[in-house]
């Protein structure tokens, strides 16, 4: 796996001994960390249970469900998005000025670091691997077509298309539109068909027959 | 610095290629970097944009083939043994091989949630009014720092429209390396897709970056 071949399926295969030696090496600074007394064996551990299990897209899907159906924080949401995603419970590290982008009929939004892996932890969690590859960072500004083709959509030829780089440390979350036939729906069901990447801007929501409610 | 990191506009990467239900970590060392990562960025010794640059200032021949939690554990490696905290032959013996420097702070386990929820805000208090509002023409800067900045080279030199006005913030350039939080207004500034990647370029795409006041001048 490299950001420049970026295709995990293969990389753990191909690289194995590689993979192993990093494994060591890692194990060797943590020691060596721990030893010092620089960092906190079980502070470790609770930082990879917030990441992995904790903090993830779910927490973005309940935003967008909440955007789609209350009228009052969708509005909220798109004139001051920190305070409203905050009320949700959803704040801190890699998050401490998110934007949120409205994707409309006539224009979609596609959130992309070209220069690192700046994404909106506290509502989607950690980046996944395509996200910090080179193929991403490279194409997104330059060919944002062909990357939503990548991940086989095609957007109508005349919806624009606004890319948001993430050069600094505001972090953009797109609110993708609300599937169609799912009026009515509660939050909970709604969030269901929210998909991390209709949140990036790469995908859409799922569509309603193919959740159960 | 104009290295590997700043890919916008490369060619020849290829295709993008999403791993359908990606796991968070694809192996138990990658769990130990980020959170390694995390809780020595808590000690206080270096800030987040001095990590930045000690991940992307490396030669692209290395940048390139390394993943991204490779990066990271490149760049922790780096400002360890720069702060004298960690010497690279202590990580190849697995063991301390010289006392402790004392750090600012420790992050204890049951101060994570509030450490990660409070996150660490570079707002601050504007030192000087905004030079541009929402819908002022500027075109960012042609520079070419060898040291840290957050200006990507696919809009240097173009034109472009503020969008967006965040309010002042901690300035990478001067805060990688060192020389003060500095703050400087922070913009959003929108490109025409032609402006940046010329007249056959995509009519429909605008492309935004999230530039500092130093790196605009005003247009006509």
């Amino acid at each position: 796996m490299s950001l420049a071949r970026d295709d995990p399926r293969a990389g753990d295969h191909e690289h194995g001994s590689e993979l192993s030696d990093t494994q060591l090496r890692v194990r060797a600074l943590e020691s060596v960390l721990v030893e010092k007394g620089y960092v906190d064996p079980a502070a470790l551990d609770v930082l990879i249970e917030t990441y992995e299990t904790k903090v993830g897209p779910h927490n973005g899907a309940c935003v967008v469900a909440k955007a789609w159906s209350d009228a009052d924080f969708r509005r909220w949401l798109f004139t001051d998005s920190g305070e409203a995603i905050a009320s949700l419970g959803f704040t801190g590290r890699q998050g401490e000025n998110i934007v949120a982008l409205e994707n409309t009929p006539d224009v979609h939004n596609m959130v992309v670091c070209t220069l690192c892996s700046c994404y909106p932890w506290p509502v989607l969690g950690l980046p996944p691997v395509w996200y910090k590859s080179a193929p991403y960072r490279s194409r997104a500004v330059a060919d944002p077509r062909g990357v939503l083709r990548d991940f086989g959509f095609e957007l109508p030829t005349d919806t624009r298309i606004r890319v948001w780089d993430s050069t600094a440390e505001v972090r953009y979350l797109v609110v993708p539109m609300q599937p169609a036939g799912t009026d009515g729906w509660t939050e909970d069901e709604l969030a269901r068909l929210v998909t991390r990447d209709s949140m990036i801007g790469t995908g859409l929501p799922r569509r309603p027959e193919d959740v159960t409610r | 610095m104009n290295g590997a990191q700043d890919m916008g506009g490369m060619h020849g990467f290829g295709a993008v290629l999403a791993e359908p239900d990606e796991p968070v970590f694809h192996a138990e060392w990658e769990r130990r970097v980020l959170a390694l990562t995390l809780a020595m960025g808590a000690t206080g010794e270096w800030n987040l944009d001095a990590s930045r640059f000690a991940r992307e200032s490396r030669p692209p021949s290395e940048y390139l083939p390394k993943s991204y939690y490779e990066i990271w554990l490149a760049g922790l490696e780096r400002l360890l043994a720069e702060r004298g905290l960690v010497a690279p032959d202590e990580i190849a013996a697995g063991r301390s091989l010289q006392p402790a420097k004392p750090v600012r702070r420790t992050l204890a386990a049951g101060d994570v949630a509030g450490a990660v929820s409070r996150g660490s805000p570079t707002n601050r208090d504007a030192p000087q009014p905004a030079r541009f509002d929402v819908g002022d023409r500027v075109r960012a800067k042609n520079l070419h720092p060898v040291t840290h900045t957050r200006l990507p080279r696919y809009v240097r030199g173009h034109v472009g429209t503020i969008a967006r006005v965040h309010g002042c913030h901690i300035f990478p350039d001067t805060h990688a390396h060192g020389h003060g939080e500095n703050p400087q207004w922070l913009y959003t500034v929108s490109f025409d897709g032609r402006e940046l990647w010329g007249a056959e370029a995509d009519p429909t795409v605008a492309v935004s970056v999230d530039a500092f006041e130093p790196y605009l001048d005003a247009a006509p």
